[in-house]
């Protein structure tokens, strides 16, 4: 099928692209924009939905020559092993590079202290600041949407980071036309999100159209839950669940894949990419206020994190 | 696919930006797009009632919802642009919510800079001000295709039509002296929800479109075949693979215009030329191809083509030049000067310049010119003549905003400095009403 054919019937210009053909242009423009101005650019992958989505962009967008950029995956040692099953496939079918940053590691080796909450996503950022600095790394891709949350609205395409990778929003370069400063001194790098202004829905609608596979969870399946705090968290060795909570088993799915102590499933029967976009449409609730533990903390706890370095 | 999925597939996307003060009624507005295209969910107004209760607020204060800093919130104020996403069945929409304090220019160049439409709001009560003025010139200088002037509060002025008639008049004069092309006005109670998304009952003579209606239905892509086609290189594909023993593709985003299989292009600053052999749009292979769709093309000869430059119809093609005259927004805190060495950076190319003169700086107040400041500050506009070290193919801005602009950087620590705009400024037309003497119209805005 030819790109001409694809142009929505009924539009007056026939030169008017869809939304998602507009998002994904824009998007190959970054990834290009960082292969061209960078040294050493890495795609912080974690197995999620739009981790898999930025990897496939980046496929399209250097095709038909491999994507020119490694990976990094921070594993906090509870992550769902169906992702981290899913994580290798892929990196094995792409013949791609994976280095892992272990939370776990930096815990046994003293260097982190477990949360007396058993929650692990705000630990994080320092495996990765640190992978970042060892591999000397300039230019990181995140996932990150500004749809997903209030201080990630305010967040850049290119966002610059200091030594220690700390994001000051109150010194952030403006962004003009599709003009991207990538200047940065040794030591400093660039975080840069090329899905900025997709929704969840584009997402979902996008990985549709373009038959992405994705890990079995974002599906309805079967599970050992038990509620925690209002979440339906997965029952496992992380530390769940506690005496007094009771495991069950329902019909669950995953609208956002991360640490397994904090990230909740919602009740869902959408066993397919249809209906989970139907779902999604109708869902009163976003993705991370339905299913997110760690951005309840505070009002402001995403944007300190992100101050800290986290993505 | 559902019914459901097949009509959220066949949207277009409009990109608009927002201007205001804060007291015009901009985050009411907002907030009604928003709230009633149902794009605030239950867990966001849960989390504002919870914050606006913990202040003593009895009632959910809305601006939370936006303001997504903690100096934001303690401050009660927008201190950046934040980008909002709505969507109807009919289009999706990326807002670019501008703060209106002090900090207005630099925020509303950034939000403007990738709108194909801004709102300007004015309040009945007090019809064009200074304020309007500026968000008009800067729509006109950032050549906002579609301007859309909202005159709210009209609850407050008893709904009536002759004073949404004198300020529509005023403030379309004013715009279209100012050149910019299309100006809708629509008459709103943001509050009230008059003609934001319901047509209001309150109103029976306005005919016009609610505010939503006309973002949902304005046209946005143009007629492309009459625009100067463009493609800058970002970067060289060349798999050198078994299977791909020769491909090489130069990959980049047509930035204006039509590309076609066999047609003969111009590789700037170098002027080879060459045919066009094939072009792949993202793993398909197309025979043509339109802005803003990234791609990779082909080329017939095996030329010396790389990051920066620049393909053009070989009948087509811009002049190249070391030398830029231009109308820059200053937007870093550290001033520029005559005399200082910066970096410009236009589409792929990035290369070192020289401000050799800053002849004009234009008060955006009352648009009066002042000539030789020596210098620009931050929210400066001004008239600059820059010489690079290597030649450009620059567009003139009203022709192109993606080949006319650029962007000057400091190099020693990476800051951006000015948006640029190549070429004449919209302010060497003539601009009756402004400048007083009709006589002195081309001296004091040929700036």
């Amino acid at each position: 099928m030819s790109t001409v054919a694809t142009v929505p019937e009924g539009t007056v210009n026939p030169y008017a692209l869809s939304h998602l053909d507009s998002l994904e242009s824009e998007a190959v423009h970054i990834f290009r924009e960082v292969a061209g101005e960078f040294e050493r650019p890495v795609i912080l992958f974690s197995g999620g939905k739009d981790s898999i989505l930025m990897l496939h962009l980046a496929l399209k967008a250097f095709a038909p020559a491999a994507v020119p950029f490694t990976l990094l995956h921070v594993d906090t040692g509870h992550n769902f092993p169906e992702v981290l099953a899913y994580r290798d496939r892929t990196v094995e079918k792409y013949g791609l590079r994976l280095h892992v940053a272990s939370v776990q590691e930096y815990i046994d080796a003293g260097k982190l202290r477990e949360r007396p909450d058993g929650t692990r996503n705000p630990l994080q950022t320092v495996p990765l600041t640190e992978a970042i600095q060892q591999h000397r790394f300039d230019a990181v891709f995140g996932g990150g949407r500004r749809d997903e949350e209030k201080a990630r609205a305010k967040e850049r395409v290119f966002s610059l980071r200091d030594e220690f990778s700390q994001w000051d929003p109150r010194r952030q370069r403006p962004e003009l036309w599709q003009l991207y400063n990538g200047r940065h001194a040794a030591g400093e790098h660039v975080r840069v999100f090329p899905i900025s202004n997709w929704t969840e829905l584009d997402v979902w609608q996008y990985i549709e159209r373009e038959s992405i596979e994705l890990p079995e969870i974002y599906f309805a399946h079967e599970r050992e839950v038990f509620n925690r705090d209002g979440m339906w968290l997965t029952a496992g060795g992380w530390g769940g669940p506690k005496e007094h909570e009771r495991t069950e088993t329902r019909l669950v799915r995953y609208r956002t894949v991360g640490d397994m102590s904090c990230t909740g499933a919602v009740d869902s029967d959408a066993t397919t990419l249809d209906s989970v976009i139907t779902e999604i449409a109708a869902s009163r609730l976003t993705e991370r206020g339905a299913t997110r533990a760690d951005d309840k903390m505070s009002e402001a706890a995403m944007e300190d994190r992100k101050r800290e370095g986290y993505f | 696919m559902s019914t459901t999925t097949e009509q959220l597939s066949a949207t277009t996307l409009l990109r608009f930006a927002t201007a205001g003060s804060v007291d015009d009624g901009k985050s009411t507005l907002v907030g009604r797009l928003l709230h009633d295209s149902k794009s605030v969910l239950t867990d966001q107004l849960e989390a504002v009632a919870h914050a606006s209760r913990n202040r003593g607020q009895e009632t959910p204060d809305l601006a939370l919802l936006t303001d997504g800093l903690r100096a934001e919130r303690e401050q009660g104020i927008t201190i950046d642009v934040a980008y909002r996403y709505f969507a109807t069945t009919r289009r999706r929409f990326i807002l670019a919510d501008t703060p209106g304090h002090v900090q207005y220019t630099r925020n509303m160049v950034t939000g403007a800079s990738t709108a194909e439409l801004a709102v300007v709001l004015v309040d009945a009560r007090n019809g064009v001000v200074e304020q309007t003025r500026r968000h008009a010139a800067v729509a006109a200088l950032l050549r906002v295709p579609h301007v859309v002037l909202a005159v709210n509060k009209m609850d407050l002025v008893e709904y009536a039509e002759p004073v949404f008639a004198a300020i529509a008049e005023e403030f379309t004069a004013y715009a279209a002296s100012l050149g910019v092309p299309e100006i809708t006005a629509i008459p709103i109670s943001a509050l009230a929800g008059d003609n934001v998304v319901e047509p209001s009952a309150n109103m029976d003579w306005y005919g016009g479109p609610t505010v939503l209606e006309h973002l949902e239905t304005v046209p946005v892509s143009h007629d492309l075949t009459a625009c100067h086609a463009r493609f800058p290189v970002q970067y060289v594909i060349r798999p050198q693979t078994a299977e791909h023993p020769d491909y090489r593709g130069y990959a980049g985003q047509i930035a204006a215009g039509v590309f076609r299989v066999g047609e003969s292009v111009t590789v700037l600053p170098s002027g080879r030329t060459s045919t066009i052999a094939g072009i792949d749009a993202l793993g398909e292979s197309v025979d043509i191809a339109w802005a803003p769709q990234s791609v990779t093309i082909r080329l017939a000869d095996d030329i010396d083509v790389s990051r920066g430059d620049l393909l053009a119809p070989a009948d087509d093609a811009p002049a190249v030049t070391k030398d830029v005259e231009a109308t820059v927004c200053h937007v870093a805190d550290q001033p520029l000067s005559v005399g200082q060495r910066v970096l410009l950076k236009h589409t792929t190319r990035t290369v070192k310049a020289i401000v050799q003169d800053i002849p004009s700086r234009l008060t955006l107040d009352d648009l009066s010119q002042h000539p030789a400041p020596g210098r620009l500050v931050a929210n400066d506009i001004g008239r600059v003549v820059v010489r690079t070290a290597e030649p450009l193919a620059l567009d003139a801005y009203a022709d192109s905003r993606r080949t006319g602009s650029f962007l000057l950087i400091d190099p020693a620590d990476g800051t951006t400095l000015s948006a640029g705009m190549a070429g004449a400024s919209f302010a060497a037309v003539a601009l009756p009403g402004a400048g007083e003497d009709p006589a002195n119209d081309d001296a004091e805005w040929d700036f």
